[in-house]
């Protein structure tokens, strides 16, 4: 036993210990692939008609006309001292502008991936136990519609229907502007109502959240029927489920204490990388809300060829995707012995 | 089926014909053909849109939002322009794109997945690493960020949808390889002095094509979706090409009042990126008797 809790432990230090370099090349990668691409972010602001002694003169304070190591080495400076520049679009700091767009896709991508896990895997349980069936052939197609669905077209039938039609819900926003936002802490406006024990604002800011998770969950949620359908049905004509079944274990049991818990060990593997699934639809569910989150954000950086806001949000991507990576490794290092170094 | 096999050396087409053919009575079977006729009708429509569109596409023919009915099956958007010759019309960009794109993706994808298979090593464990790199980035903002970059245009975005989908057909070709490459056969054909170029030619070639026709038409589902939301945000087309996702984004803030214009054409993504799913999971029950039960996207995850 003591052995198995060492040989977690130096697994966990050597998966924290390689997110370094990770990060290492993710940002020196978007570093260049920035410079190499034509146009930059004062022409893209300014557009024609600008003097050129005037971009010149601009480009000149913001070093765009060093030589490229010497930008190379100031922006990793920079980033290694947590300073990610001034946002050439909104004149903010990046690290400002982040730390309010960036809880608003967090709240986002969170109560979707939890729409998206239930809703899944209880469908794709439910098909995958009765194969063939009838039921199993609607959950099939219910997971081909979901998967398939224009996620934007999607919540925009749901804001109609829900929000303009029957009016239960808000049509967009993050937070009504008659409330007054609670105070920042975390920046999750769920949390921070509540640590502010303001409920009013907590059912705000909830009602607020509701459509466009619905939306990004429910697209999601097809991945995973089909997942957990096809790792269900692999578990339940496994050998193992035979054995139980020929031990005389209720079916019940068999189902929960043998099958299923195995089943689910791909689905978590997978689970981490749906988060680039869930990234590219929060760019699309964030517009059709007019959410304000990452997603948006960089949309507009990457027109403006905003390179500190455009380098900032990738290195953040990077950390996130890095922690959710060593996150799950870890949950599965966790459930499966043969994963650890 | 015996038939068709029995030849031995029948052509990799004419195999994968086979057993498809003796195959189209089943629930797979029928699901292929239920999404290739979807397909094939979309194809029919936009080749032949001069012809059956009723009005012309990009010309203002009634009043603004006038709700379907008439002579317009499907109304009229906020231009006063017929949604369904739009739609008609809109059919051709889609198509383009995803054929483009995703020949551009597989003409990219399956050699570098098979050297990297076949050749192992230092070299695969970093082309690898490259393209799990591209694969673990959200694909739209990939998609957004070369759009941006190239500008606009057709082949602009079949372009800027192909290398998001480069690396799914790495992973998968290079996975199979890799596999096929432990087989009795292949090491028979090392051993016998066999050069590497046959090999892959005449015994690794044949085993993976296999795999390309599913990824190819679930890539092709994904990559409708990828240029619906593109132009969907406004990207990659200039104006006046009728595009399905393109006159969403046109006319989706009316939608509480015109529900039509942005209803129909969300409609036809749907039913397109269904039947190329569709097509999909069919193959890939009928051509991968051994991958039958497994899910596409798990075995190119793993």
């Amino acid at each position: 036993m003591a052995g198995s809790t060492a040989s977690l432990r130096a697994y966990v230090i050597t998966r924290v210990a390689l997110m370094f370099p990770m990060l290492f090349l993710l940002v020196t990668f978007t570093f260049f692939l920035l410079r190499v691409v034509p146009g930059d972010p004062i022409t893209a602001i300014f557009r024609e008609g600008t003097p050129p002694d005037v971009i010149d003169r601009i480009k000149t304070q913001l070093g765009l006309y060093d030589p490229l190591y010497i930008q190379y080495f100031r922006y990793l400076r920079d980033v290694f001292t947590g300073n990610m520049g001034t946002s050439i679009l909104t004149q903010r700091p990046v690290l400002q502008d982040i730390s309010y767009y960036m809880p608003a896709t967090i709240e986002l991508t969170l109560s979707s991936m939890l729409v998206a896990a239930l809703l899944g895997i209880g469908i794709g349980t439910f098909a995958g136990t009765r194969r063939d069936r009838l039921p199993d052939l609607g959950a099939r197609l219910y997971g081909s519609l979901a998967y398939n669905i224009p996620i934007f077209w999607f919540g925009l039938i749901l804001k109609l229907i829900f929000a303009v039609w029957l009016g239960w819900l808000p049509v967009s926003g993050r937070f009504s502007p008659r409330l007054s936002a609670p105070p920042t802490v975390t920046g999750l406006y769920t949390i921070d109502s509540l640590l502010a024990g303001d409920l009013r604002a907590f059912i705000d800011a909830i009602s607020h959240l509701i459509l466009p998770s619905l939306t990004l969950g429910i697209v999601l949620s097809g991945f995973f029927v089909r997942i957990t359908r096809v790792n269900v049905i692999h578990a339940m004509g496994s050998d193992y489920v035979e054995a139980a079944r020929a031990r005389g274990i209720p079916e019940q049991n068999v189902f929960f204490r043998h099958a299923l818990k195995n089943a689910l060990v791909p689905v978590i593997t997978t689970m981490g990388l749906t988060f680039a699934l869930l990234f590219s639809g929060a760019i699309l569910t964030e517009t059709v809300f007019s959410f304000e989150g990452m997603g948006r954000y960089v949309f507009q950086a990457i027109g403006y060829r905003d390179y500190p806001a455009i380098q900032g949000a990738v290195v953040y991507y990077g950390i996130l995707m890095v922690i959710i990576s060593l996150f799950i490794d870890i949950l599965n290092a966790f459930v499966d012995p043969r994963i650890r170094y | 089926m015996t038939g068709w096999s029995a030849r031995g050396r029948t052509s990799l087409v004419g195999r994968l014909l086979g057993r498809f053919i003796s195959q189209s009575k089943t629930f797979a079977g029928i699901i292929v053909w239920v999404g290739i006729g979807i397909v094939l009708t979309i194809v029919v429509l936009a080749i032949f849109a001069p012809f059956l569109a009723p009005f012309d596409p990009n010309t203002k023919v009634a009043t603004e939002e006038t709700p379907p009915g008439g002579p317009f099956l499907m109304g009229t958007d906020r231009s006063g322009q017929d949604v369904l010759s739009r739609i008609i019309w809109g059919a051709r960009v889609p198509l383009a794109i995803v054929a483009v794109a995703t020949t551009i993706s597989l003409v990219i994808g399956l050699p570098i997945g098979l050297l990297s298979g076949f050749v192992g090593g230092r070299l695969d464990r970093i082309l690898v690493l490259v393209m799990d790199s591209i694969y673990a980035f959200p694909g739209l903002l990939l998609a957004i960020a070369i759009a941006a970059i190239i500008g606009r245009g057709v082949l602009n975005v079949s372009f800027a949808v192909a290398v998001v989908y480069i690396p799914t057909y790495f992973r998968v070709i290079r996975n199979h390889v890799a596999s096929v490459k432990q087989e009795p056969y292949v090491e028979a054909a090392v051993a016998l002095g066999m050069s590497k170029r046959r090999i892959i030619g005449r015994y690794v070639l044949p085993n993976v094509a296999q795999s390309v026709p599913v990824i190819f038409s679930v890539n092709a589902a994904d990559s409708v979706l990828t240029e619906a939301g593109l132009t969907f945000l406004g990207l990659g087309l200039p104006p006046g090409i009728p595009d399905w996702g393109f006159d969403i984004s046109l006319n989706w803030q009316r939608f509480d009042s015109a529900w039509w214009a942005t209803f129909y054409p969300g409609l036809f993504i749907l039913i397109l990126t269904t039947a190329l799913t569709f097509v999909g999971e069919g193959l890939n029950d009928i051509l991968n008797p051994l991958l039958r039960k497994k899910e596409y996207k798990a075995a190119a995850e793993t």
